[in-house]
């Protein structure tokens, strides 16, 4: 048992649904009780989907359990066929039906069903979770419904891993379908989102397949490497270094393939520009899907100049590829799907800025640290009218605009530097594009009481206190924390106007 | 002041009820929690279940509520299915764990969920269990919120009905109102009563543990939520007497069940009248300016939250609507007969669903409004049809008269916004 709060992943039956909602001629029958409908408004408001999932639910009672829940899954198959017509349905269970053991699989398997292509899904739900049933379900639709057959002419891929409720999945596979289309590739099909049946029977037609989202498609991409010949990309396009990275990869196998014009790239030049002097060496914090954080820490040391001081991921399937990654920065990553423990890790590390998901956005509004948001779990906000990549070349744009948004501009700290005085540049006025007033400066507070109690107590003095507010308040969490580290590390008590000047100098850089 | 329609010679309490049996598209009492750990302030709400659960609460909260929510779950694994003593003592450790992080609460629900009540879970042991390990501090009480039992309000019908057994005994002459109301129209409603002398009045749910009413012969009970039949039978057994009247919502529902209170409670018309005009003239003003969008226009309910005929009865009597079909999840003849009396026969009353026949109905019918839960609204707003979020209907404040005004612009929104909304070309 385990006390959870909020939670990084829904169920793996969530996981079928994103597959399930993704595609067309797809259906899935699920059996389930009542309740397990809620997640179709996960699908119909955030991602604003003008159609229901195409999901029918048997949303048995407790009068139904021991007598006939079976007949109940055979039914709602059968009307399920009978009034969507899919080209083939995926059946499974939630967590309560996985308990009275009807094995709707089995069932549906013995079912005529017009002759349709029925696949089972076998979802542990007290062990498993969204990213892993998204994966598996994949998984099983590519396994019963594609075969080897004859290659395109011309060089071609397939995308694999967009499905519903997927983080920038839409405009991720625009923007790389347009990259592919700038070298000569084409793509054969993309799924699960935007794909049929028929079209997960063509795959095997490209030459080699886009991985372009680890957590709901390796399975599928590994069958397909050893079953149907293709090789795929292990190379997530997210950020400039790894977009030319994943362009190699592709021309390593596809020999004629042309470069792709960068002519739209401006991420490179925006980081280099005198204005973002001011994100050199700010220290982020990163959590989210493992792909999304490996790929956004490279982002943030080398082509940001942030400085990543710890990172963390809530899939424990892709532990081992971050682990490694956080080598390179030096960190031991942070797995867990624990909001707590998340909280805790930020909160002891006191970064000046999170990319996270819409957990760490609370977490950083409660803390006061700004917060970008790299990774699924989605909300409404994740899914902007406008064209918003974060993948290929106009994905590494967006990244620049939407990393550098929740901090105060490059000019302005600058000018919070040098008037930090004025009565309008203070901690409750606030980064000036967003919104809000500049209210006037509440008087200083009375000193406080100097009381130290146990030895390992640091008690700053009133005068440095002082100066310590005179510090940005973007800057001082970190002047602070240094200051403390500084005197504890000295056995200094007693923290004066001086020891933070020291420490100032000592941590100089 | 304009009269109302006399009520119906033949309303739809006699109507013929379409039951079919299908997908329900419904809520689980679950989600009840998301406005009873706001209304009882030292409560917390520990769900035991599965991960669907936990994604269910956060789903149905919208947006993460900011300060760590008085509610959680203790997600069961495989390990606690192997074996249920395993799940007893992983529940023990939890719950006190949980109480040393917060001191400040008082009460402490168990929530059963599906999987816990097909297990066979026994939660009431463990409350029991609980109780007595934590008392006096913490009162500690289980119900299930599972949606194999229970459909969206149902849950707070069931924690209500819980709580029942433990009040205290008393023999005062008293009133208890029963449901939960946000704190500010609660307040409205007791300044009415208060205004009429009526002043032994309770509330169930207390907004703190130590102010949970007493319970006795003598005491009568009025419901302002529709959805309360289990916890009206808990009352009706120990011995409180029920009175029954039309919701409180809209003006014409709020004198009914006001009126209902003062004749059992001895108030004279006088008495009655000089309380109730002023507040009944600003609630047929302010419906007016609403009405006038609603007015001819076409409803169809589909079922959500037991809400649905005293709405019906609302929108057609006081806003000039015609229902086509009024849906909702289960019936409470007891609760709802005076609401079902007053609605104009016409509509087809509905009763649980087959989602995919109602949908059918529904496009069929093509309504001006269509009532329904998040999973359809969108859909059905593709489709050319104007939809209102049913749910919004359970988290507003609705009852009484300085609300009516707001409920009727809650339907008519929708409606001005399609109006307003210009997106073709000039010319």
């Amino acid at each position: 048992m385990k006390l959870a709060v909020w939670t990084y992943e829904g169920p793996p039956h969530v996981g079928a649904m994103r597959v399930a909602t993704g595609m067309t001629g797809l259906h899935y029958v699920l059996h389930a009780p009542q309740g397990d409908t809620y997640a179709d408004l996960l699908f119909t408001m955030i991602e604003r989907r003008d159609r229901r999932p195409p999901v029918t639910y048997t949303t048995f009672q407790a009068r139904d359990l021991g007598a006939d829940t079976a007949d109940l899954f055979r039914r709602a198959c059968e009307d399920a066929v009978a009034r969507f017509r899919p080209e083939a349905i995926i059946v499974g269970a939630s967590c309560t039906a996985e308990l009275i053991q009807d094995d709707p699989g089995g069932m549906a398997e013995t079912m005529d069903l017009g002759g349709i292509p029925v696949i089972p899904l076998e979802l542990p739900s007290y062990q498993r979770r969204e990213n892993f049933g998204a994966d598996e379900t994949f998984y099983q639709i590519v396994r019963r419904l594609a075969a080897p057959m004859d290659r395109t002419a011309r060089p071609t891929c397939n995308i694999l891993g967009p499905t519903g409720l997927g983080f920038r999945h839409r405009d991720d596979v625009a923007e790389i379908t347009g990259l592919l289309a700038d070298m000569g590739i084409e793509v054969n099909v993309t799924a699960p989102m935007g794909s049929s049946p028929a079209d997960i029977a063509r795959l095997g037609a490209a030459h080699f397949n886009v991985l372009l989202y680890p957590e709901t498609a390796e399975a599928a991409a590994r069958w397909c490497e050893k079953n149907l010949g293709q090789p795929f990309t292990g190379t997530v396009p997210l950020g400039v270094g790894a977009t030319r990275d994943f362009v190699n990869e592709v021309r390593a196998l596809v020999p004629e393939a042309q470069r792709p014009s960068e002519a739209g790239l401006r991420l490179p030049w925006y980081a280099s520009s005198v204005d973002s002097t001011y994100l050199t060496g700010k220290r982020v914090f990163l959590f989210g899907d493992a792909t999304h954080v490996i790929a956004a820490a490279r982002v943030a040391r080398d082509e940001m100049g942030f400085e990543v001081c710890g990172m963390g991921c809530y899939n424990r399937e892709l532990a081992r590829p971050l682990r490694a990654a956080a080598k390179e920065y030096g960190l031991t990553p942070l797995v867990t799907d624990d909001y707590l423990e998340v909280e805790r890790a930020i909160e002891a590390l006191a970064p000046e800025m999170i990319l996270g998901t819409q957990m760490e956005r609370h977490i950083g509004k409660r803390l006061g640290i700004p917060c970008a948001v790299i990774s699924a779990p989605v909300h409404v906000q994740d899914f902007p009218a406008r064209y918003s990549p974060v993948m290929g070349f106009e994905g590494a744009n967006v990244l620049f605009d939407t990393w550098v948004h929740p901090l105060v501009m490059g000019l302005e700290e600058h000018l919070l530097h040098m008037f930090r005085e004025d009565f309008e540049f203070h901690d409750a006025a606030g980064p000036s594009h967003h919104g809000g007033k500049a209210v006037a400066q509440p008087e200083e507070a009375a000193p406080r009481a100097t009381a130290p109690a146990g030895t390992d107590v640091v008690t700053w003095l009133a005068e440095a206190e002082r100066e310590l507010k005179k510090i940005p308040f973007f800057v001082r969490g970190k002047a602070r924390r240094n200051t403390e580290t500084f005197a504890a590390e000295r056995g200094v008590r007693e923290i004066s106007v001086d020891t933070l000047y020291e420490a100032k100098a000592h941590y100089a850089r | 002041m304009t009269a109302l329609p006399p009520p119906p010679a033949t309303g739809c309490g006699a109507a013929p009820v379409l039951k079919q049996r299908g997908q329900r598209e419904v809520f689980c009492g679950l989600t009840g929690i998301m406005w009873l750990h706001r209304k009882m302030q030292d409560a917390f709400f520990l769900v035991v279940g599965s991960r669907t659960c936990a994604h269910l609460l956060q789903s149905a909260a919208g947006v993460m509520i900011f300060a760590e929510p008085r509610f959680a779950t203790a997600i069961l694994e495989e390990t606690d299915l192997a074996g249920l003593a395993d799940a007893q003592d992983e529940l023990d450790r939890e719950v006190a764990r949980l109480l040393e992080r917060r001191p400040d609460i008082r009460q402490l629900f168990l929530v059963g969920s599906c999987p816990s009540e097909v297990i066979k879970l026994d939660l009431s042991r463990a409350a029991e269990r609980l109780s007595q390990a934590h008392a006096p501090h913490v009162r500690v009480l289980n119900y299930s919120g599972s949606g194999i039992e229970t459909t969206f309000t149902e849950g707070e019908d069931a924690c209500l009905a819980a709580m029942v057994p433990v009040l205290a005994e008393t023999d005062a002459d008293d009133l208890l109102l029963v449901g939960a109301l946000p704190d500010v129209v609660e307040d409205q409603m007791l300044g009415l009563l208060r205004a009429m002398g009526i002043e032994n009045v309770r509330c169930l749910p207390a907004r703190r543990a130590d102010d949970m009413p007493a319970l006795g012969p003598n005491t009568r009970v009025a419901l302002v939520q529709p959805f309360l039949g289990e916890t009206l039978g808990a009352l009706t057994r120990r011995g409180a007497r029920h009175i029954a009247a039309p919701l409180p919502l809209g003006e014409e529902g709020t004198t009914a069940w006001l009126a209902a209170i003062a004749r059992e409670m001895g108030v004279d018309a006088e008495t009655f009248a000089r309380v109730t005009d002023a507040p009944r003239a600003r609630a047929r003003k302010a419906i007016a300016a609403a009405a006038a969008t609603l007015e001819g226009k076409r409803v169809f309910f589909f079922p959500d939250s037991q809400l649905e005929i005293p709405l019906a009865r609302f929108l057609t009597r006081e806003c000039g609507m015609e229902a086509i079909e009024v849906g909702a999840p289960f019936i409470h003849r007891d609760i709802v007969g005076p609401d079902l009396d007053l609605l104009p026969a016409g509509p087809t009353i509905s009763e649980g669903q087959d989602v995919d026949l109602q949908l059918d109905r529904a496009r069929a019918a093509r309504p001006d409004l269509t009532i329904c839960g998040l999973g359809l609204a969108n859909p059905l707003e593709a489709e050319g049809l104007a939809t209102k979020w049913a749910i919004e209907l359970v988290f507003t404040p609705i009852h009484f008269y300085e609300q009516a005004g707001d409920l009727a612009a809650l339907f008519a929104r929708p409606l001005r916004r399609r109006a307003a909304l210009r997106l073709e070309a000039a010319e």
